[in-house]
């Protein structure tokens, strides 16, 4: 019962799955969207690690350095408009979100 | 061996627990605690996977800094979760066969992939006994990857003042210090030299 790359491609796959989902559930609350997101990018990170692992190549572990980096930034960018909106407007529904017109 | 896929199906199993109450929760602070319980999860996956320096960075930086400011912005805002929940059953279906179509076309890709046998390692993995995971991802980040590095901490540096231009906001009925009117005071502003004769006073 050895543990091999498929194993942990599978686990990613169905956080990837478990992440869509989410957005697709949860349409009308942007937290549990930026929530998902951030399960989609950690299903892509374990790709990652486990491909650099598997392939003992340490730059997939770079690459994963650097999407921990961007995931980081727009979770910060991400909450401060989602304050800032609701400062305004007093909502965060998703679907109350249309003063463009879009 | 044993012990280790021991291991790993724990954290495996763990990791798609916590992700699905993610999206299942009905309260919003289980929702974030549930997400960290899948981060801690998937860190015992990576340092599994030899990664040990990444699992500690998921633990500290994701756990420690983004999840909590998660639980932070949960509790200050003042939303009727419940109400925003509305949807849920409408939106099942359509998402449960979207999920569904995709889980199995990443399954499919999973079992059937094929690694190009030309392909060689860029930057080959040092034998674990010899040098610690830690080192060697420093010894090429700060070297061969190091434009890639600074790059991430500007991008760390524009969230960060994006996030406090966002969010800072100055009520008007507030008195505040206003430093540059303090220092850009003059002598001939405040003081004022009066001649007074005696027995006589001031008007």
């Amino acid at each position: 019962m050895t543990i091999g790359l498929s194993h942990y491609l599978t686990v990613a796959a169905i956080l990837f799955t478990i992440g869509i989902f989410g957005i697709f559930l949860n349409r009308k609350n942007v937290i549990v969207i930026l929530m998902s997101i951030e399960l989609m990018l950690l299903a892509v990170n374990i790709n990652f690690v486990a491909f650099s692992s598997f392939h003992g190549d340490l730059v997939g572990q770079v690459f994963t350095l650097i999407v921990l980096t961007v995931a980081a930034a727009e979770a910060a960018i991400g909450l401060a408009i989602i304050v800032v909106y609701f400062r305004n407007r007093g909502t965060i529904d998703v679907a109350e979100i249309d003063l463009l017109k879009g | 061996m044993m012990l280790s896929a021991l291991f790993f199906y724990l954290f495996a199993i763990m990791c798609v627990g916590a992700g699905f109450m993610v999206i299942a929760a009905k309260n919003p602070v289980h929702a974030v605690l549930y997400l960290i319980l899948a981060f801690f999860n998937a860190a015992g996956l990576f340092v599994l996977l030899g990664a040990e320096f990444l699992a500690m960075i998921l633990v500290v930086v994701y756990v420690g800094a983004v999840l909590v400011l998660f639980l932070f912005v949960v509790m200050m805002l003042d939303v009727d979760f419940a109400e925003l929940r509305a949807g849920f059953l409408k939106y099942l279906p359509v998402g449960a066969v979207v999920g569904l179509l995709l889980l199995v076309e990443l399954i499919f890709v999973v079992g059937a992939w094929l690694t190009a046998p030309e392909l060689v390692s860029d930057v080959p993995t040092p034998p674990a006994a010899e040098v610690s995971n830690t080192q060697a991802l420093g010894e090429i980040l700060y070297t061969r990857y190091v434009y890639l590095f600074e790059g991430a901490g500007l991008i760390l540096l524009v969230a960060m003042i994006g996030a406090i231009v966002l969010t800072l906001h100055h009520k008007s009925d507030v008195r505040r210090q206003s430093i540059a009117a303090q220092v850009g005071r003059t002598r001939e502003m405040s003081v004022e030299v009066v001649e007074v004769e005696t027995g006589r006073g001031l008007k």
